[in-house]
Formats: structure tokens, C-alpha cells, sequence
């Protein structure tokens, strides 16, 4: 007999865990169909999570009571504050984890969720009634059924490995391609493009000369990826920097025509911020060397993951150009690095919600839809699986917008633009960057969170106590204070005569959470992430104000729906250029055409008028 | 989808001058949104009634720019379903102006888009669909016109100016942006980059000098020629001489011109406006006065102003002065002028015209000048006040005062965005682990 869910969710990486997890917080039953149950929640690439633009939608998915974070912070072997000299809204927290603990705590996490089963097998083919799914063939006979499939099928789809100028279908090392389910969407019509990524080789760590190194230590302090965690619970570790050199690039030089990037062997597009060592060193021939950065893989793992020269170049070359490194000479290779191709979707055919437009109850997150990171993955997989959740509830979608969250901005390019490389995040793609901080994650999405059920209780109640204290942190920072009660306290501002609240004080950026203990020494009760928050907030305020004319301009125009059915070729004065990126992104908002290159005012009351017209 | 059209949820108010383009009797200046009611407040000094046409003074600070009818209605009763506020002007270019400058200088209120009070109406159900089919086809045709002009502009040197300016601030941003993303990479760092606030004083002070440079409009409209003095000192008779026709009634009765008239002439080649005004008096005239207030105002947008009175009591602004002795065929004595003219016998039409085109040289942008409207002009103006911030020691607040600068140079020529800084950072920086 069939088993029956009411979602599916193909594949067992980051972003199938996320979405099969929300979708089952929300209360829908779930299956997660994995090739093999003993590689969900593998860490397939960097064993790190987080960075500059990374760590925030990591907190932006705990916010939403996702699993990442707790997985990273279980196993986090070394933890790292990027920009930690900058302001808070650029920071960026990065953990590197030891990958057992990080697939076990997923794993616990997954066992513990109820509505949530794992089924072992290949997703062979997609069941579908017209343009409905129904449910999943599986390769063995089996079958599923359900109202709603997600894809989180990473680089699987049509994947190939390229190791030198040898390849091989696989999505993975030691693992086959999603070749049949590859086919079937291509059949289907949906529009299909090849990207291309790499890894670097996996280096025996007790090859390295590790003394002749310079150390990376892991951040003093005890602040954690989730908020939920207590502490870091296992030991930390040090990393180390080497570097490339002449001879490295000279060796690389020289076989640059045994790689398959530049034989023509690969058609598809790598990303520019994550370019192969050959790449950095055809592209930027003038620098004398790169970082490489090596990072430990694991408590009782040997294995190192040296973060920097991602290559397919044959195993020969590799083993000479590592060994041309300082602190490499007598490093051996367990694992050769090597490039992946794979089958990505133009992610121009999804709603906000990452439903394929006209294929009822198909939803795609990840790599599938050409970002790349485990960060933005597990962010579609949070968007996908409560949307999915959303609608076979029959309830109504779960936004995330622009002005609220990096996950937004992150969707709202997807969908709008599309992608032309693997697309990851960086701070700068926020325009509203000064109010979405890594540190404000939960009072920006938990609210939501909790709202659209996607919560537990236990974050709930943490929120819950969080907020009240922050209320009260508020109460605190309301007290005024002159100029000259400041510098008593040793604070160096300049002085008008005024008194302000030390909230309006925290504008001068001679105040800092220091000074604010040594004006009140009772704050010192209020937890130091609070303390922070609160700082950052009235730091930037005026700024954040100045913003609100342009959030609030964004907001109505994202009220203005277009008719879904407008035909924009029937629209006089549009450029067939104009007409071409509308019927790929087809905006669901005036907002969201607004945001189209290209696309003047004018342009934009036309649509508006002719999708009034039609729907009247 | 329902047929019935959303509220929106507008935050800014929109203004333009909806009647035909001045100098007309009436022009009607029309403002949509929250902030029209604060903004005829900040003009006016009251509220009146809604929908009761009002007569009220209109100042910017202490300056009078007209006394005008004034209209509100307030919304959802109103043509676009917002707080809509109709100024009804009289319709002299000058005034006009004057009034625009101020709005503009108003918070919260920018000019209004092509087709946006339309919209606007369109969006809070206000107009039905038979009117809405015809507005799509003008819209189509503004389309069209907008995407001609800017073709148009896109060889121009406005354009070639503004597209190495966004150049060089794209590179700015670039090398900003590359410190905050890519600062755990050896290749960048965390440091500022170098030469940075030379680097962007240089840009800022090449937009000073454009700013600082003569307006478009002048070209278009013609240089303000205000002709100022005493009552009956001969103003009328030397405007119609100027303009070689009769546009304005000449008597001997002093206070017979009691509104501005303004003559748009071609001397020498070159464009101006002639604006004859009443005579400058205390006059218990209650339309008089009016009269002599509007001249008053039009002396202080004037670019060039013929004096027709003693050099002594010439309004300020004496580098735009030219100090004019008319009616030189009577006899009297000589006083300190640039030109001494008769309208009566011609004598002296000459030099005078000489002596406009010889300002105006320096007054009236070069053909191969860069030349700013007025919205160009505001772009700049906005992109340059950021541009200051983006000094501040945070580079956050630096990297937010280029992105906006980079909103308003988008603004005075067309669209970019963050892609194109992306691609600069990627091709200049050796980035990526």
C-alpha cells in the first residue's frame, strides 16, 4: 500500500532538513526521502557555518527555531566573530564544527520532531495529475503520496564530478546523481542551466608542520551561533594560516591546460567570490600569493580542510602545489579536491513562498535553485518548508521581506533577478542593512515565528523572557544624564548643556556597553547579548529612521498586487527587453516590478493599469 | 484577484504644477499626500476650510511669493484619495518657480513622477476603468517619450558625467564594501581604503562645481531680466522698446503697471525674459501694493535687474545690476550708469542689449557645458549631502552615505544598482576562500 504524507522533501542536506523540520513544527506529517539516512545533515563542502552575511541568515533561521545553529553550536570546534572592530550589523559569527557531532545533533534533532519520518531511497520521478503533484515514485516501486514536494536536491540533479580531465556522474564523493528526477524536470519545462562549484583536498593533519605556522585561536568569550544554547559544549581548537606562493603558482600555471575549467571540459558557471586556486591565480596573476586557512574537520578526525584553493586539478598537481606551501612540505592528500556540474532551476519560476508558479505543490530550496553555502540553503529550506506547511493547511502564506530579514532579501533576488553565478549572500546586497543585524535576528523574526506556529514552546518562553527583559533594560536607558555626569563616569563627550536619556546618548560613539556600566552599574543584571542589542539599536537609530521614508515607500508599493494572468507583450510601450525579465520574474507585486532592472515609473502605472483592466 | 483595487499605504506627498507650462493667468500647483496640509501650512501660515477657496499669502520664510487661491481636500474626498492641496498661482514663470523651490524645500515632499497623482488615484479606486483605458495609452506614450528622452540623454554630456561619477562611486563603494564582506580575507583586510576621503573630497567638489554652474532652465526659458525703479520712471515704455512690441500700457498716471508682465525675447541671439514691474512704492492701493510685493519678490529671483532709479537706492545685488538712466532725450542731469537709453528715440537700445548679452554670456550655460534642471539639480544637490557622510569614521555610515548617493545619482540619470557595485568589487578584488 501507498504511505500517504502531506509533504515530502527530497534530500537530506541542509536545506531539506531545514524544510522538512519547519514544515513538520507546523503541524503538517512529513517525509524526508534521502539516498542514504546515514548522510543527512552531512556538512558535504566547508565543515563551517556562518561568516559575513552567512551568520546572519543562521540567526535568522534559529530565530525561526531551526536546527542549524544548535547543530553548529554542539559541535562548533572553533568559533569566530568576522568584522568584530566594525558595527554590529556587519558582524558576521562563523563556527567551524567537528562534522560527526554536526550530523548527530542533526540527527537528534530530526528523531526528535514529531510529524517527521526519514525514508531511505531515490527519488525517482515526481507524481503528477496535470500540473498537481500527488506524490513521488521511488526507484525500488515504492510510492508516496502527497499534496506538496519539496526539492532540496543540492548539486545532485544531473551531477557530475570533473578530477582533472576524468569525470564521472555523482553529486558527491561516493555518492550517485538525481540523473532520472533531472530528466523529468527538464521534460516538464521548467527552464534548466548548468552552474559549477569545487572543493578543496583534504589534507592529513598529522602531515602538517603546524608549529612553523601562524595560530588562529578560536573567540575568547562564550557567545554561542543560537541563543538557545547554554555554553559551548566541546573543546575548541586553533586553526592556522598558510599561504600560496610563487612556486604554487608557477605549478598551477603549468597544468593549467590538465584542468577541466580551462580545457572546455566544464560549460558550467563558477561563482567569482569562490573561484578555484586556478582561477585566482589566471585572473589575479599579479598577486604573489592567497590565504589558505587550515581548518580542522573534527575532534578525532585527522582530516583538515585547507579553505582557499577549491581545485580540479589532477591529484599530481595538487599534491605538488600543496607541498610548495609553508608548513605543507611533507603534507599528504587523503582526499583529492575536485569540481561538481550540476542541473540548477532559473529561480525566476518561484513565488516569495519558492512554489514553482504553475506546478501545483512543488516547492524547490537550495543549491537547486543556484545559491550555493550551506546558509542560504538552509534559509530556503526554512521558506519552503513553512509555505508548504502554509498552504496544504489552507492557511495564508509566510512573507519574509526585504526590510526584515536577509532570508528576504535573499528570495526577493532569487525570484526577481534570477541568478547568472551561484548566488550567496553578502551584507551588501541588504540595502536596509544598518536595522537587519546578526544580533537582532530574534526581536526582527521570532515574533512571526511564533505567530505562523513555526515556534516551539521552549523558544517561545525564551523569547517571551527575553523581550520582558529587554523592556526593562529599556526603563533603565530612559534615566537622563548631562554631559558632565558622563565624563565623571570617564565618557569624553562633548557638552551642550542638554540632558538626554542615555538611550540618546548611545548615539555618540564615545558611549559604549563599558561606558553604560560604569553610568549604571545595575545593568550589569541584564544578560550581555541584551545589553549589545540594545546598544547597536540606539546607535543607529537616527539612521535607521532616515531609512524608514524608503521601507515604508517599499511596503506600499508591495501591497499593490499584479494580476497573475497579465500578459505583458499586450502592454504598449514596453521595451522587449522589459517584456522578457517580467514574464521570467512574473512580479507579484507592484513593489517587487519596481525592483526590476530596467524598469521606469511610467512603465510600472502602464502594468498597473492593464492588470486592473483585466481583472475587472 | 479581486477587481477591487487595494488601499495603499503612501507615506510621501507628491507635488507638480498641474496646469500648462507658465507664464499663463492662473497656474495651478497641485500637492498629494500626508504632508500637503503641513506643507500649505508651512506656506501659508493656516489651514482654511476644506474645499472653500481661500486668498492667502504665500511666504517662504520672511520672502512673499504670492498671494494666491488656495484649495484643500482633504481625503479619501479628493482626486487621488489622499490629502490632496491646490495652490492657483498667478502665472508668471517667476512666481511659479519661487513656489516649486519652496514646496521642494519642504520634508517629506519630492516632485512627483510622471503619471503619479494618476496613479495614485487610480490605486485608491478614485478613478474608474473607462478613464483608466485612456490614461494607459498616454502612459504608453510617456513611456515611449521617457525611453526616447533618455536615449536621448544617453549620449549626452550630462549623462557622460554622471556615468563617471557613478563610476568612480561604484569603485568607492566597491573597495567599502570589500572591507566589510571580505575582511577575514588576506586579500583586503579590515582597514579603510586607501586614499579614501581624498578620493571622495575630489568627488564631492566636481559636484559642487556642477551645482555651482547655470541651470538648464535658463537656457530653455531665457535669463530673468527683472526692469526695477520708481513709479514712472519710464519702465513700460523700455520694456516694449526692448521687446520691439507693445506688451505693456504706458500712461504718465505713476502706479499704471500694477501686476508683473513678463516678454519673452530674443536679443542678440541670446533668450531672455523682460518682466516689467510695478513701480516700487507705498501705495494705499490695496492692488497695488499687491503689485508692488510681487516685484519686490520677482527682483529676488531675478538674474539680471535694470535699474531705473537712482544708482543709491538700487535693490542689493549689485553684480547683476545694470544701472540704466532712461529718458535721456530730456534734459536733466547725468548720473552714475552703466547705459543711458531713450525708448522714445532708440538711442542707447543698443548698448543696452549689448550690455545684457555681454552678462548673459557668463550667465546662460555654454553649448558644451553640462547643464542641470531642476530635478537633475535636486539629485546632485541630495547626492551630494550624502556624499558628505561618507567621510563618518563608522564605515558602516560611510557605506550607507554611498549607497544613498548612489539612489540619487540614479536618480538624475537612470537606474543601477547593487549588481554593477558586485561586479566592480569582483573584478578588482582577488576574493573568496
Amino acid at each position: 500500500m501507498n504511505k500517504r504524507f502531506d509533504i515530502l522533501v527530497v534530500g537530506g542536506g541542509h536545506a531539506g532538513c531545514e524544510a522538512a523540520a519547519a514544515a513538520a513544527r507546523m503541524g503538517a506529517s512529513v517525509a524526508l526521502v534521502s539516498f542514504a539516512r546515514e548522510q543527512v545533515g552531512a556538512m558535504s563542502c566547508n565543515p563551517a557555518m556562518g561568516g559575513l552575511g552567512k551568520g546572519h541568515l543562521i540567526r535568522e533561521v534559529d530565530a525561526c527555531d531551526g536546527l542549524v545553529a544548535r547543530a553548529a553550536d554542539e559541535a562548533g570546534i572553533h568559533y569566530r566573530m568576522l568584522n568584530a572592530s566594525k558595527g554590529a550589523a556587519v558582524r558576521g559569527p562563523r563556527v567551524q564544527a567537528d562534522r560527526r557531532l554536526y550530523k548527530a545533533s542533526i540527527h537528534r534533532q530530526l528523531d526528535g520532531q514529531p510529524n517527521l519520518e526519514i525514508v531511505e531511497g531515490e527519488a525517482a520521478a515526481l507524481r503528477l495529475d496535470g500540473r498537481r503533484i500527488t506524490g513521488l515514485d521511488l526507484a525500488d516501486g515504492r510510492t508516496l503520496e502527497a499534496r506538496a514536494v519539496i526539492l532540496g536536491t543540492g548539486t545532485f540533479l544531473g551531477a557530475k564530478l570533473h578530477f582533472g580531465r576524468t569525470s564521472a556522474a555523482g553529486g558527491r564523493i561516493g555518492e550517485k546523481a538525481a540523473t532520472i528526477l533531472a530528466r523529468q524536470l527538464r521534460a516538464l519545462g521548467l527552464p534548466v542551466a548548468r552552474l559549477k562549484t569545487g572543493t578543496p583536498p583534504r589534507l592529513d593533519g598529522r602531515t602538517i608542520d603546524w608549529a612553523a605556522l601562524e595560530r588562529q585561536e578560536s573567540d575568547q568569550g562564550d557567545w554561542t551561533l543560537s541563543p538557545m544554547t547554554k555554553r559551548r559544549p566541546a573543546p575548541q581548537l586553533f586553526c592556522a594560516i598558510t599561504r600560496t606562493n610563487r612556486r604554487s603558482h608557477d605549478i598551477i600555471r603549468a597544468n593549467l591546460k590538465r584542468s577541466p575549467l580551462f580545457a572546455g571540459d566544464i560549460g558550467g558557471v563558477g561563482p567569482r567570490y569562490c573561484p578555484s586556486i586556478e582561477d585566482k591565480v589566471h585572473r589575479f596573476g599579479d598577486r604573489d600569493g592567497h590565504q589558505v586557512f587550515l581548518e580542522p574537520e573534527g575532534l578525532d578526525d585527522f582530516a583538515v580542510y585547507p579553505n582557499g584553493i577549491s581545485t580540479s586539478l589532477p591529484e599530481d598537481v595538487q599534491s605538488a602545489m600543496v607541498r610548495s606551501m609553508a608548513g605543507l612540505e611533507r603534507v599528504r592528500i587523503l582526499q583529492p579536491g575536485y569540481a561538481v556540474e550540476y542541473d540548477h532551476v532559473d529561480p525566476r519560476i518561484l513565488e516569495p513562498t519558492l512554489a514553482v508558479r504553475d506546478l501545483e505543490g512543488l516547492y524547490l530550496a537550495g543549491q537547486v535553485n543556484g545559491t550555493t553555502g550551506y546558509e542560504e540553503a538552509a534559509a530556503q529550506g526554512l521558506v519552503a518548508g513553512a509555505n508548504a506547511a502554509a498552504w496544504v493547511a489552507g492557511r495564508a502564506p509566510i512573507p519574509f521581506e526585504r526590510d526584515e530579514s536577509y532570508i528576504g532579501v535573499m528570495v526577493d533576488d532569487l525570484t526577481l533577478q534570477g541568478v547568472t553565478e551561484p548566488y550567496r549572500m553578502l551584507t551588501a546586497r541588504a540595502e536596509f542593512r544598518l536595522r537587519l543585524r546578526a544580533d537582532n535576528a530574534e526581536a526582527r523574526l521570532t515574533p512571526k515565528a511564533v505567530a505562523s506556529g513555526l515556534a516551539g514552546a521552549e523558544r517561545r518562553a525564551h523569547f517571551e523572557a527575553r523581550q520582558a527583559r529587554r523592556e526593562a533594560l529599556e526603563r533603565h536607558l530612559a534615566c537622563e544624564s548631562s554631559a558632565a555626569e558622563l565624563r565623571q563616569a570617564g565618557i569624553a563627550v562633548g557638552d551642550d548643556g542638554r540632558r538626554r536619556p542615555l538611550s540618546e546618548w548611545l548615539r555618540f560613539p564615545e558611549l559604549t556597553s563599558a561606558g553604560l556600566l560604569s553610568m549604571d552599574p545595575s545593568l550589569a543584571q541584564f544578560p550581555r547579548p541584551i545589553l549589545d542589542e540594545a546598544v547597536e539599536d540606539h546607535r543607529y537609530a537616527p539612521y535607521v529612521q532616515r531609512q524608514e521614508a524608503e521601507v515604508a515607500r517599499l511596503r506600499s508599493d508591495s501591497n499593490v498586487r499584479i494580476s497573475a494572468t497579465i500578459d505583458y507583450a499586450a502592454i504598449a510601450g514596453l521595451s522587449l527587453e522589459m517584456v522578457e525579465r517580467l514574464n521570467a520574474a512574473r512580479p507579484a507585486t507592484l513593489g517587487a516590478a519596481q525592483r526590476i532592472r530596467g524598469l521606469t515609473p511610467a512603465a510600472l502605472a502602464a502594468i498597473l493599469i492593464h492588470s486592473r483592466r483585466k481583472a475587472a | 484577484m479581486a477587481g477591487r483595487p487595494e488601499r495603499a499605504r503612501v507615506t510621501d506627498t507628491i507635488f507638480a504644477l498641474s496646469s500648462g507650462s507658465p507664464p499663463a493667468a492662473v497656474a495651478i500647483v497641485r500637492m498629494s499626500g500626508p504632508g500637503a496640509d503641513s506643507a500649505l501650512r508651512a506656506l501659508a501660515g493656516k489651514l482654511p476650510e476644506p474645499r472653500v477657496a481661500t486668498l492667502a499669502d504665500l511666504r517662504r520664510q520672511e520672502e512673499r511669493l504670492d498671494r494666491a487661491l488656495v484649495l484643500r481636500f482633504p481625503g479619501p474626498h479628493s482626486a487621488t484619495g489622499e490629502d490632496v492641496v491646490e495652490l492657483h498661482l498667478h502665472g508668471g514663470r517667476a512666481v511659479v518657480a519661487a513656489v516649486l523651490e519652496a514646496l521642494a524645500s519642504v520634508a517629506g515632499l519630492r516632485p512627483a513622477e510622471p503619471g503619479e497623482f494618476t496613479r495614485r488615484a487610480f490605486e485608491n479606486g478614485r478613478i474608474d476603468l473607462a478613464e483608466a483605458e485612456g490614461l494607459a495609452d498616454l502612459l504608453a506614450a510617456e513611456t515611449q517619450a521617457q525611453r526616447r528622452s533618455a536615449l536621448a540623454m544617453a549620449g549626452g554630456a550630462l549623462s557622460r558625467k554622471v556615468a563617471a561619477w557613478r563610476q568612480r562611486l561604484l569603485g568607492l563603494a566597491a573597495a567599502l564594501e570589500a572591507a566589510i564582506d571580505f575582511s577575514d580575507e588576506g586579500e583586503v583586510g579590515e582597514a579603510w581604503p586607501p586614499n579614501w576621503a581624498d578620493d571622495v573630497g575630489a568627488l564631492a567638489s566636481e559636484m559642487s562645481a556642477l551645482l555651482a554652474s547655470p541651470p538648464a532652465e535658463r537656457l530653455r526659458d531665457g535669463l530673468r531680466v527683472v526692469i526695477a525703479g520708481p513709479p514712472n520712471a519710464g519702465k513700460s515704455s523700455l520694456i516694449n522698446a526692448l521687446a520691439g512690441r507693445q506688451v505693456a500700457i504706458i500712461a504718465s498716471t505713476p502706479g499704471t503697471t500694477r501686476d508683473l508682465i513678463e516678454a519673452p525675447t530674443a536679443l542678440a541671439g541670446l533668450p531672455f525674459i523682460l518682466i516689467d514691474t510695478a513701480g516700487l512704492r507705498e501705495s494705499d492701493d490695496e492692488v497695488e501694493a499687491i503689485g508692488v510685493e510681487r516685484g519686490r519678490a520677482s527682483l529676488a529671483s531675478a538674474d539680471l535687474v535694470l535699474w531705473l532709479g537712482e544708482p543709491a537706492e538700487a535693490p542689493p545685488g549689485r553684480d547683476r545690476t545694470i544701472l540704466v538712466q532712461p529718458k535721456c532725450d530730456l534734459p536733466g542731469p547725468a548720473r552714475e550708469a552703466h547705459v543711458r537709453v531713450s525708448a522714445l528715440t532708440g538711442q542707447g537700445l543698443e548698448d543696452l542689449v549689448g550690455a545684457l548679452a555681454a552678462r548673459a554670456e557668463t550667465l546662460l550655460p555654454g553649448e558644451s557645458e553640462v547643464a542641470l534642471n531642476a530635478r537633475q539639480r535636486k539629485a546632485v544637490a541630495d547626492a551630494l549631502a550624502n556624499l558628505e557622510e561618507a567621510s563618518a569614521p563608522d564605515m558602516l555610515i560611510a557605506a550607507e552615505a554611498l549607497r544613498r548617493v548612489r539612489v540619487e545619482l540614479d536618480r538624475a540619470v537612470g537606474k543601477a544598482g547593487v549588481e554593477e557595485m558586485l561586479d566592480m568589487l569582483f573584478g578588482r578584488f582577488c576574493i573568496g576562500k
